[in-house]
């Protein structure tokens, strides 16, 4: 057993290992429901996990495989969020199979949310550093205002849009508003469940693993590791961002259609969408390790629960993520800690003791 | 007339993002890094004139001068913890991060003290509004107020940066930091006066908006201080003229918006004029095209 399990590549055995894990979870999880263990918050917050932990995988694959600060994140995810929920309130009653609507929808949402990563992603990804993480803020501050000003409703002559207010979408006496501005869509089905939830995670992480053990995952490294270098090699340096990027993107939407899904009403507030979202996940990626996919995993999910758990400290929670956050940056990437670091691994002190041992 | 008022307005609120984007264009031009917590300096500026003049009962002066005195503590201390330890760091996300981290924990700390509830602003200008053409435009205190200030600090900046001793080095430092240390300038300590003077005209800048749009809350400074670095790259990052012209339009374009397109839709147009700018000339108007060594 052991001999064959060497024999399967370092690669795949590290992938099998974070499948391992999120099967796990889930088994756990259904036996504590099943057994009445788990509190009612608790239950209430399995699928608000699955979002965090696929936002935070696919938020991982812009910022540590591609090496790009990406701070527009939740706007893919708002993206997704309202496409496929726009979808299944136009088709509930032409589709009465929930299951079957709600995959659509979230092939909708991951359609609509890939297709704007990929025309934002066209112009945006000309930039580098500082001026690309800015530059991806904007855009999801502008698809969040916009959706937060969209009127869309829907009669027998067919959709109208509107920018001002519901009275101006000129519908018929049938018609029905199904995005009403600022309140968004509500009466949702609540199509989202843990199970579904767990299949959408493990297929985000199907797809990003395949994805950076592949010809184009090592591509799109070795843009982060040396962009000069790798364009000298005969790299499309553009497609590849493109393609992270966009793949992001669309993951972001299939985290937000089982976000949507997940509630009675969907609104795009500052709160769920905004900034402060985009920073939540990416400090789940930093605290995980940038480029380490199951660290992103284990961030989302220990820091979802931890607030919840310790009541107590949930007005705090923020202020002690922001000083994580820092510190942990100082400590990672420091020239000074660093060298510290070196001087005082165990490594250095354990081979130190030996040398002594050696003389004596 | 209306016209008229709109644009004053404008160019109120556009001297206020003027006088933060001179923070954010001199830390970048010297440290080459994007200050995300320049906007919370802001925040805390206004929070302590709030705590002085609302809670304690100073002299509206006098917390003022305390503000800029705390703000710049604050500025200077942030650059010490967070940011020189990362100096010369293997990827410049680290830094962003690290300030986004900032960002959240001055937010955070606010929040804590002061409450998330919004808070009503009293203005610390003494007198009145002006009228003019019979009453029919008025122009508050506070722009006047903001007018001033904009076109003082404006001026002692650039004439400092031009003339003094300290403001040659930061000139040396903003072209070549490894040169300047060559030439014996004290760089860490260029950065730190950079820092200083930048969280010096945030809190000034932050009375300034508090009294303008007379409310406060943790969040307060996040959104003005994006605005403002859009505006300091619309103006060309790096150069002072630059952020002040940058400023004003963005004011302007901004209020302009808000009066004639949509009130939601003004933030849109906020940022949409940064992608524009971004993609049409990323150098903004004024920078430098800076050529990338292999």
């Amino acid at each position: 057993m052991r001999e064959r399990l060497a024999q399967i590549p370092k690669p795949m055995r590290e992938n099998l290992i974070t499948f391992g894990i999120v099967v796990v979870a889930f088994i756990v999880m259904q036996i504590l429901i099943s057994l009445n263990m788990l509190s009612h918050l608790m239950t209430g917050l399995l699928v608000p996990l699955c979002v965090y932990v696929i936002m935070a995988v696919s938020l991982n694959l812009t910022v540590g495989i591609l090496g790009e600060l990406s701070l527009g994140h939740a706007g893919f995810m708002c993206l997704g969020a309202f496409a496929g929920a726009f979808f299944t309130k136009v088709m509930e009653n032409v589709i009465t199979f929930s299951l079957f609507r709600f995959i659509l929808a979230i092939l909708i949402g991951a359609l609509v949310a890939g297709v704007f990563g990929l025309l934002i992603g066209l112009p945006v990804l000309r930039f580098r550093g500082d001026y690309l993480a800015i530059v991806t803020l904007a855009f999801g501050e502008i698809i969040k205002n916009i959706i937060n000003a969209l009127f869309v409703g829907l009669d027998d002559k067919g959709f109208h849009f509107s920018l001002r207010d519901s009275l101006s979408l000129g519908m018929g006496e049938e018609g029905r508003v199904i995005i009403n501005g600022a309140q968004g869509i509500v009466g949702m089905p609540r199509d989202s469940t843990f199970l579904i939830g767990t299949i959408l995670v493990i297929i985000t992480l199907f797809i990003v693993l395949n994805l950076i053990n592949s010809r184009d995952g090592r591509a799109i490294m070795s843009i982060r590791d040396n962009l000069i270098a790798s364009e000298s090699v005969g790299i499309d340096v553009t497609r590849y961002k493109l393609m992270a990027f966009t793949i992001s993107a669309a993951l972001a939407g299939v985290a937000g259609v089982l976000y949507s899904h997940n509630l009675n009403s969907v609104q795009a507030t500052p709160r769920n969408f905004g900034f402060n979202m985009s920073i939540m996940i990416l400090v789940f990626v930093v605290l995980g390790g940038i480029g380490n996919i199951r660290g992103s995993i284990i961030a989302a999910v220990v820091l979802t629960v931890l607030p919840e758990v310790l009541r107590g400290i949930s007005d705090q929670r923020m202020l002690i993520y922001s000083v994580i956050l820092i510190v942990m940056m100082i400590f990672n990437w420091s020239p000074k800690v660093l060298e510290w670091r070196e001087k005082h691994s165990l490594k250095e002190w354990l081979s130190r003791l030996r040398k002594r041992k050696a003389k004596v | 007339m209306n016209f008229i008022s709109f644009l004053i307005n404008g160019l109120s609120l556009g001297s206020i993002y003027a006088i933060i984007a001179l923070g954010y264009t001199m830390v970048y031009g010297i440290a080459k890094m994007l200050n995300f917590a320049h906007g919370d300096v802001i925040m805390v500026g206004a929070f302590t004139v709030f705590w002085g003049v609302s809670m304690q009962g100073f002299d509206p002066f006098l917390s003022l001068l305390l503000s800029i005195t705390i703000c710049i503590i604050l500025g200077v201390t942030i650059e010490f913890i967070a940011y020189r330890p990362l100096r010369g760091a293997a990827s410049k996300l680290v830094v962003l991060i690290t300030a986004i981290g900032v960002s959240y924990f001055l937010q955070n700390l606010a929040l804590l003290i002061f409450g998330a509830s919004t808070k009503s602003f009293t203005s610390i200008v003494p007198f009145g509004p002006v009228r003019l053409f019979d009453g029919q435009i008025i122009i508050s205190s506070e722009t006047l107020v903001t007018f001033a200030a904009c076109l003082i600090i404006m001026t002692s900046l650039t004439l400092f940066i031009h003339k003094t001793k300290p403001g040659q080095a930061m000139l040396a430092v903003a072209e070549d930091k490894d040169a300047a240390q060559l030439m014996g300038i004290n760089v860490n300590g260029t950065i730190t006066l950079t820092f200083a003077i930048g969280s010096g005209l945030a809190a000034i800048a932050g009375v300034l908006l508090c009294s303008a749009y007379p409310v406060i809350s943790p969040y307060t400074g996040a959104m003005p201080g994006i605005k403002a670095f859009i505006a300091a790259v619309f103006g060309g990052i790096g150069s002072i003229p630059g952020a002040l012209i940058g400023g004003l339009l963005l004011g302007v374009i901004e209020i302009l918006g808000r009066a004639y397109i949509s009130t939601q839709l003004s933030d849109v147009i906020v940022f949409m004029v940064l992608i524009i700018v971004l993609l049409v000339k990323p150098t903004g108007l004024l920078g430098r095209k800076l050529q990338e060594k292999v």
